[in-house]
């Protein structure tokens, strides 16, 4: 991992968005929520991102907002990853009806478009709040992973090491934490990953629709007044701009976390070997001179 | 046969899941939403309508959940989708009526295309790996990490404004009625080439990284060392054996994706004001118009079950092995 430069590169980027959803809300130099004199400002020395119709000031908004972002997107991701770990490794390891109902469980709910899902839900909710946000996101957007596990587990479950534990008398949970689960690790890590890129989307897009924690404020809250108050007819660009920003930086490093994930687990997915002018074809091994002279004549011929 | 039957057999299962969510969810709704509208309508409204509505939320507190249950499914096998709060007294079914066109045709259309465009990208850009079309993963990661509406905002702010060729909102030009004349089919045309275009921006590049994935992974396969030994042209190689493999999960993965993509589509839609699912979505949240909102998920879950089956049909044209009996 310490060799893989887009794993580093997402590592210390997160590492920056976890930061500024700590200290964030205290570094903001205005109360994100404060009414000011100064209305649809652009960017200034004052307001670094420029002010809204009521004249607050978006970069406080944006730093506030992380906060929130951050919060959601951890607690889903871990509501998310516990249950697919549950469902997944025990639909895997069970065989029969029991193995076979979990693992159509799951397709169901991969099946249900799970933004609409969520909608009906939170706006049926009677108060919603950062929590509730997340805990309906983490409770419906399990399923993909739970595929995935179940897949992994079938695989491992043959296999001699495990069969081995079992002869030996180990206890199905044993063999279950001990044996299987290490061998799991990396999935359950992208697993993830990507779960918490789907939940900051997905409590983005629900706040761009109106549905949000009340009185408080998220990337998606800042979007949802701009569009509301026609920040494009007017011309109003650095409303909506850097918190669209701030979610592309931030689901690229999730993405680059994943790749490096990715590449650990499937070493043919390294780009490492790759040289200026060696043409890879996979399949076949590129024999490389050594000597730099015959190097030189390979190049001219 | 027996695969589609089976596929077929886990579709309904799935059905009678969402309708069974549609069933319970309601009843965490605070109040007495139908009351509301009642006293906001000031007895407007029939007797077998508001009867309906409370077997929607169910509020029958008269009756067992069981019945509750079942006077709800036949209510649906009519038909029967409620009122709609925000379009009163415009029966649910009418309304996602009106929108359902509008987004089969937008977000359908430009699905299948992305899906069609970003597998053929990604196949060349896994074959040639290690060279410059490797630069390109950096971009695709980038651009799907941007949530589409963002990107369709993006799109209005730059592309459209006063004298520009895209309108910046609605599925036609104001004035015009529809039906199939060429000046309305041009102007609906002109009005989706860019919420289109948003969306295909934003889909292709979950499928070039899929594609490519699968095509480095399968072309160090054995069979294909033996298309290359055997001195196929490269074209051949590339198309009949790797992209060929390659292909399949992406298929399964399309059919699974349908879920995602179309949640995200609904709010492109939002963003351009284009009069389908998604903006009455928006407007239902908007509202609290409970009716429609669950008439919306419901038909967007059919919609995606239908189009899961059509690509398992595809799937078993194109990998023999499903065929086999047995």
């Amino acid at each position: 991992m310490r060799t893989n430069p887009k794993a580093l590169t997402g590592l210390v980027a997160l590492g920056f968005f976890a930061l500024m959803a700590v200290v964030g809300p205290w570094l903001a130099p205005f109360d994100p929520s404060e009414r000011s004199s100064a209305l649809l400002q652009p960017p200034s020395a004052e307001h670094w991102f420029g002010t809204t119709h009521l004249g607050q000031d978006i970069f406080s908004q944006v730093l506030a907002g992380t906060r929130s972002v951050v919060l959601v997107g951890a607690i889903a991701g871990v509501v998310a990853t516990v249950l697919s770990v549950l469902v997944g490794v025990t639909a895997g390891y069970l065989s029969g009806s029991a193995g076979e109902g979990l693992s159509a469980l799951s397709n169901v709910f991969l099946v249900i478009p799970a933004l609409p899902l969520i909608v009906i839900i939170t706006s049926s909710l009677p108060e919603t709040s950062n929590l509730t946000i997340a805990l309906v996101i983490g409770l419906t957007s399990w399923a993909w992973n739970a595929r995935v596990l179940r897949a992994q587990t079938l695989s491992l479950r043959r296999r001699d090491y495990v069969e081995a534990a079992r002869a030996n008398g180990e206890s199905a949970w044993r063999i279950i934490l001990f044996e299987i689960m290490p061998n799991l690790t990396a999935v359950i890590a992208s697993g993830f990953v990507g779960t918490v890129l789907f939940a900051v989307v997905s409590e983005i897009t629900l706040a761009f629709i109106g549905v949000s924690d009340a009185g408080g404020w998220n990337w998606g809250t800042v979007l949802y007044w701009a569009q509301s108050q026609q920040a494009l007819a007017q011309g109003a660009w650095w409303w909506f701009v850097p918190a669209g920003l701030a979610i592309a930086l931030l689901g690229t490093a999730l993405s680059l976390v994943n790749f490096g994930i990715d590449e650990y687990v499937n070493p043919r997915l390294r780009n490492r070997f790759s040289m200026p002018g060696v043409r890879m074809r996979v399949g076949f091994t590129p024999v490389l001179p050594q000597d730099p002279k015959l190097a030189q004549k390979l190049e001219t011929s | 046969m027996s695969y589609l039957l089976k596929r077929f057999g886990f579709y309904l299962l799935t059905a009678w899941a969402a309708v069974t969510i549609n069933f319970f969810v309601p009843r965490m709704i605070p109040g007495d939403p139908v009351q509301a509208l009642i006293t906001k309508q000031r007895g407007q409204m029939t007797s077998e309508s508001v009867r309906s509505l409370y077997v929607l939320f169910g509020l029958d507190k008269d009756e067992s959940l069981a019945s509750q249950y079942f006077s709800y499914l036949g209510q649906l096998l009519r038909g029967d989708l409620g009122l709609s709060f925000t379009f009163f007294p415009t029966p649910v079914a009418e309304v996602i009526g009106d929108g359902l066109p509008w987004t089969v045709g937008l977000v359908g259309i430009t699905t299948v295309i992305g899906f069609l465009l970003g597998t053929a990208a990604g196949a060349v850009v896994g074959w040639r790996r290690g060279t410059w079309a490797d630069s390109l993963i950096p971009v695709t990661t980038f651009v799907s990490s941007i949530p589409y509406f963002w990107l369709g905002l993006v799109a209005i702010a730059l592309l459209t404004g006063p004298g520009s060729f895209f309108p910046a909102s609605g599925a036609y030009a104001i004035g015009l009625v529809p039906n199939w004349d060429w000046q309305f089919i041009g102007s609906t045309v002109q009005h989706a080439l860019l919420p289109a275009f948003t969306i295909l921006v934003s889909s292709v590049s979950g499928w070039i990284l899929s594609m490519r994935n699968m095509m480095v992974t399968v072309s160090s396969d054995d069979y294909v060392t033996v298309a290359h030994a055997k001195g196929l042209p490269e074209r051949r190689v590339m198309l009949a054996y790797a992209a060929r493999n390659a292909l399949l999960p992406n298929v399964s993965g399309f059919a699974l994706a349908l879920g995602f993509i179309v949640g995200g589509t609904l709010l492109v839609e939002i963003v351009f004001s284009y009069p389908g699912l998604g903006l009455q979505l928006f407007q239902a949240v908007g509202a609290k118009d409970y009716p429609l909102l669950q008439g919306i998920f419901l038909i967007i879950t059919l919609s995606v079950l239908l189009a899961n089956l059509l690509a398992d049909v595809a799937y078993l044209a194109l990998d023999p092995r499903t065929r086999r009996e047995g």
